[in-house]
Parts: structure tokens; C-alpha cells; sequence
């Protein structure tokens, strides 16, 4: 081994002794860590276009929900029916919007269950990233692809038989039913850190699908029954009720903005506790 | 991007302090005692092969160098600061073993990641010239070849210009040509004054690459030194011959010969590993039924099995 080593060295002489002052000289000085724990635009677009590569996402997200928004608020005779402050086609649109958002953010924060079974959360700890850093670029990529989901179904509802009275409602319920999807994005990062798996929307399509059930975005409850009763509980119920507010005109109910606050505290109490076992030093 | 560097925070690494400083280290999970007590010391521009079978404990010493984890007890400290403090500044970086990369992102867009995540990178297409990537930069993590991911990982631990690198067996699973070429790149970067660790348990690459050999075992550093001071250590014979019923009797009365390091039989066989061989030879043709007799020098690899034996008799 005393060979190889003499040979290389002498072959490389004069590249080594500039490298090796800059090298001592860097020993000697502290280096800069990055501010905001590692946060930068470069990790944000790079994790978007991770998310809008993905053709499976792209269809659950914005395909499948402006699909449904079609079938079911487009043409049949009921959509041209009055719904408060406009018609309820607008208010299927709506619904699909809140779908969309929340099938987006999910997917985005679960998406960290795919990186932990890939072994990139551990390789992302030898970085000067911090878990707080990672998990608000997952937030932010969630929420910019909730929007592109409420945006789809929006402009295909400006587009074809979707009516409001005012631009102002069109605003109100799509930043709503928007920004309600941050619950689902905790909710993703809460079952990100819990399941072990690298399929985890598999498991979670169809508790969405229940979720959006218990919420009336697929059809209205019957009022006063066994199922609506439950349904208020469920997550998506106060989310969906506020969001549709401008447009039926009702005013808000406590109870909506008490089941919006629980589940947002459940969820990510959850993804803090997961996420704190995740990354602890043992 | 800002820099943060707070004068009092224990985050400033120590003029002259050693590149990798591990004190009384012990590593527990429950009752598993993985690391049991290591004391270490690599210098900056050291190459050190560190050597073990597996299970010896070498992955959970990495994990504590690179702050994954922390010592049940002792002290770990690179520069003379914290791991993490360490990692934070870009002054250690590592190859692991598998996984840690994204199939979905491209070579390139995995490096533009990696640079962004630290205050000051080189660039990533130098990185990928230096790690003999720079052909691939498109090519989608997943369509890679294991060899190729791992020149990947090897290219994203040079981005930040560490002072000391730590490769976790990361020749694992390559071919002999993509063995050949990630040493050659290893030890092309060596030249430029970092310090290298790399956990191996193969002997040739210990032998081969590295200044310093620290050989581990059940948790201990059972031998530590150039490869030469450790092949040293095997400075005798091993003998080999046939003795069919060789009885307790027989074995006592050789490793009672003056400088038998060890005996063993197998099935009809018995090995002799003896720093004086001609006493052992003479023993065994005249006082007893051995025939077929043969002797060989002991290479690293002799010494490594002998050091490393499951046996307590190898225990120091």
C-alpha cells in the first residue's frame, strides 16, 4: 500500500498543494451555516417539480376532481337550481375545489413516508436542513398544489354553468376551501411519519373519500339523520361548511370553526409527536 | 443566504484539534452492547480503513460521528465541536451504504438540492466531474446502476468541501471496475488534504487504500495502526495437518509449544498458528500422528480472522 500511495501523490503534486492551503487555511475558520435551518427557494421549486412530475398525483389531484366536477355539476337539471347566492352548480364546484385541495396536501405531506422509507429524511440529517425546514417546504408544496387543484376546478366552473353573484364569493370560497387544506396537510405529515410505507396514499385514497362523504362534498347529508349526526365530526365537515358559507349565505357556525380548530390540533399535535420520535438522536 | 454564527454558542470548531476525537465511547440499544468502549483519534489529512466483520459496531460508531445518534457514554467530537455543529458547516460529510436518494429526481437535480441545503457548496457540476458523473447529470436517480448511485452519493458528500469524509461500506454491491474507479476518485480527492474514514470489511481495500488501519471487533478496537504494523501482528505461520481423533491431550500439548498463538481443530484437521513453525512442525511429525502437513505465512487476512474470531481467546 506504501507504493501506491507515494506514486499518486507525486503525480498529483501541484494540484494538491494549492488545495491542501485552502484546506488548512478553512480548518482554522468557523464556517456559515445557512439561515431559516435550510429553507431556500432552490429545495421549494425543486419539490414542486418533483410533485407536478408525478402523473399519479396529478390525476388523483387535479384530474379526478375536475372529472367529478364535470359529471356531476355540469348539465344535469339541477345544476342550474338556485343555491343561496348562486346556482348549485357552483356549489358542486366548490365541493370538488375542497376535494382536490385536500387529496393535494395529503398527498404532499404524506409524501414523507415515502422519503423516510427511502432513507432520504436520514440522508437530509447530514445537511444543515432542520426537520422544521423540511417539513414547512412539505406544507408549502402542499399548499401551492392545493391551489393549482381549486384553480382547475374553478376556471372549468367559470367556464361551463357555474354561477355567483358577485366575484367577491368566487374569492371567498376558493381561498377558503383552500386554506382549510392545511388541516390535510398535517394530517398527511401526521400519517407520513406513522405508516412505514412507500404506498402510503393507497391506504389513504379511500379514508379521503370517507372524509369527503362525512364533509357533503359528494352529496348533501340528509339532515337530522344517524350519518349526518357522525358526519359532523368528521374533518372535513367544518372545512367544507365555512367554505361553502359565502356562496349559500348561511351564517357561521361555531361548531364548524370548533371542528376546524380540533382537527387541526389533533393533527398536528400527531405529526409534531411522530415527527420529534422521527428524528430524535437515540 | 445569511450567516449565523453566534460567538458564545459551542458550534466553533478548535484550531489543531483532530479531525475525529472519540473518547470512552459505549453505544447501547437496551441490552445490546453495540460499541463498547472506543477511544480514537484521525488527524486531518488521515486515510483510515476502519475494519471489522459485521455486527463489529462500525455503522452504529458512524451514526455517532455523524451525530445520527449519541453516545450512551464518552464524548464524540470532530474539529472539536458537536457532529451536528459539524455537519451544520459542511465540515463532514459521508457516503452511506444504500438508499438516501430520491429515484424521481435526476442526477443534477439531486446535487442542485443537496447545494442548496448548505451555506456554501462547490459546484455542482465540479462535484459530478470528480465523482466521473458528470456524463449521467440527466439520467433519473432510479435508472442509475448501484455503482453509479453510489458515485452520486459520493459526488453529493463532496459538495460542501469537507475537511473529513466518512464512507460507509460503500463499495457494497459494486463490480470490480466500479470498485476500481470510486477508490481511484477516493483517492484522487485524499490528495487534497481531508481526512478520510471508511468502514470496509474487506481486507484488500483496508490494505490497499488506506494510511491507517484501526480494526474493530464486539465493539473495541482490537488493533490500530499501518497496514504493515498490523500485518506485523501476524508475524508468524499457520500450519495444517491431517490428525485424524486428535485428542484434548494433543491440542494442550501444542499450544504449549513456545510461540503458538492459537489451535483449532476441524473434523480431522488441526490449525496451528505459531510464530515459531519449525518447533510446531517437528512436534507434530514426531510426537504424533499428523501427516499431510502444510505451512503458509499468514497474510492480513490471517490477521483479521485471528483478531476478529468469535472466540474469547482472541479478546484483549
Amino acid at each position: 500500500m506504501t507504493s501506491s500511495t507515494t506514486t499518486t501523490t507525486t503525480s498529483t503534486t501541484t494540484t494538491a498543494s494549492t488545495a491542501a492551503t485552502t484546506m488548512t487555511d478553512g480548518a482554522r475558520a468557523n464556517r456559515p451555516t445557512p439561515g431559516l435551518g435550510g429553507f431556500n427557494p432552490t429545495l421549494l421549486a425543486l419539490e414542486l417539480r418533483r410533485v407536478l412530475r408525478n402523473r399519479r398525483t396529478l390525476v388523483f389531484t387535479l384530474a379526478m376532481p375536475a372529472v367529478f366536477f364535470l359529471l356531476f355539476g355540469v348539465g344535469a337539471d339541477y345544476a342550474g337550481r338556485d343555491a343561496g347566492r348562486g346556482n348549485v352548480s357552483a356549489f358542486i364546484m366548490v365541493s370538488m375545489a375542497a376535494y382536490g385541495a385536500m387529496i393535494a396536501t395529503t398527498s404532499s405531506g404524506a409524501a414523507v413516508a415515502t422519503e423516510r422509507a427511502l432513507g432520504w429524511s436520514r440522508q437530509l440529517r447530514l445537511t444543515p436542513l432542520r426537520p422544521v425546514a423540511y417539513v414547512a417546504v412539505k406544507i408549502a408544496t402542499a399548499m401551492v398544489l392545493g391551489a393549482v387543484a381549486v384553480l382547475v376546478v374553478y376556471v372549468l366552473g367559470a367556464l361551463t354553468s357555474a354561477d355567483m353573484d358577485a366575484v367577491g364569493l368566487w374569492v371567498a370560497t376558493s381561498v377558503l376551501a383552500w386554506a382549510g387544506a392545511v388541516v390535510f396537510a398535517a394530517f398527511g405529515l401526521f400519517m407520513g411519519y406513522l405508516l412505514p410505507s412507500e404506498n402510503v396514499m393507497q391506504v389513504l385514497g379511500p379514508v379521503l373519500a370517507v372524509l369527503a362523504f362525512g364533509g357533503g362534498l359528494f352529496m348533501p347529508l340528509e339532515e337530522g339523520s344517524t350519518l349526518a349526526t357522525i358526519a359532523e365530526f368528521t374533518p372535513m365537515y367544518g372545512i367544507a361548511n365555512i367554505a361553502h358559507a359565502p356562496l349559500t349565505g348561511d351564517s357561521l357556525e361555531l361548531a364548524w370553526v370548533v371542528n376546524v380548530v380540533a382537527w387541526a390540533t389533533v393533527f398536528t399535535a400527531g405529526a409534531a409527536w411522530r415527527m420529534r420520535r422521527d428524528t430524535a438522536r437515540v | 443566504m445569511t450567516t449565523t454564527l453566534d460567538a458564545t454558542a459551542p458550534a466553533r470548531i478548535r484550531a489543531g484539534a483532530p479531525a475525529i476525537s472519540l473518547r470512552g465511547v459505549t453505544k447501547s440499544f437496551g441490552p445490546v452492547r453495540a460499541v463498547r468502549g472506543i477511544d480514537l483519534e484521525v488527524q486531518p489529512g488521515e486515510v483510515v480503513a476502519f475494519l471489522g466483520p459485521n455486527g463489529a459496531g462500525k455503522t452504529t460508531t458512524i451514526d455517532l460521528l455523524l451525530g445520527l445518534s449519541v453516545p450512551s457514554e464518552g464524548a464524540v467530537e470532530l474539529f472539536g465541536t458537536t457532529p451536528r455543529s459539524a455537519v451544520e458547516q459542511g465540515l463532514v460529510s459521508a457516503v452511506m451504504q444504500t438508499g438516501g436518494l430520491l429515484k424521481d429526481l435526476t442526477v443534477g437535480e439531486t446535487l442542485r438540492l443537496t447545494a442548496s441545503l448548505f451555506s456554501d457548496t462547490t459546484e455542482p457540476a465540479d462535484a459530478m466531474r470528480r465523482a466521473g458523473i458528470l456524463a449521467i447529470a440527466d439520467r433519473r436517480v432510479g435508472d442509475c446502476s448501484g455503482g453509479q448511485q453510489q458515485r452520486l452519493r459520493f459526488a453529493m458528500a463532496l459538495l460542501p468541501d469537507p475537511h473529513l469524509l466518512i464512507l460507509d461500506e460503500p463499495t457494497t454491491g459494486m463490480d470490480v471496475s466500479g470498485r476500481r474507479d470510486f477508490w481511484a476518485a477516493i483517492r484522487q480527492d485524499a490528495e487534497r488534504g481531508r481526512s478520510i474514514l471508511f468502514a470496509t470489511h474487506y481486507l484488500e481495500e483496508a490494505d490497499a487504500y488506506a494510511d491507517r488501519i484501526v480494526l474493530v471487533r464486539k465493539g473495541r478496537v482490537v488493533a490500530d495502526g499501518t497496514a504493515a504494523e498490523v500485518r506485523a501482528l501476524a508475524s508468524g505461520r499457520s500450519l495444517r495437518a491431517t490428525l485424524p481423533g486428535a485428542s484434548a491431550d494433543d491440542l494442550a500439548q501444542l499450544a504449549g509449544l513456545r510461540g503458538v498463538d492459537g489451535c483449532e481443530v476441524r473434523g480431522d484437521t488441526v490449525l496451528v498458528h505459531s510464530r515459531d513453525s519449525d518447533a510446531v512442525a517437528r512436534h507434530l511429525l514426531t510426537r504424533t500422528a499428523a501427516r499431510d502437513l502444510e505451512i503458509e505465512a499468514r497474510g492480513i487476512e490471517d490477521v483479521f480472522l485471528a483478531l476478529t474470531a468469535d472466540d474469547d481467546g482472541a479478546d484483549q
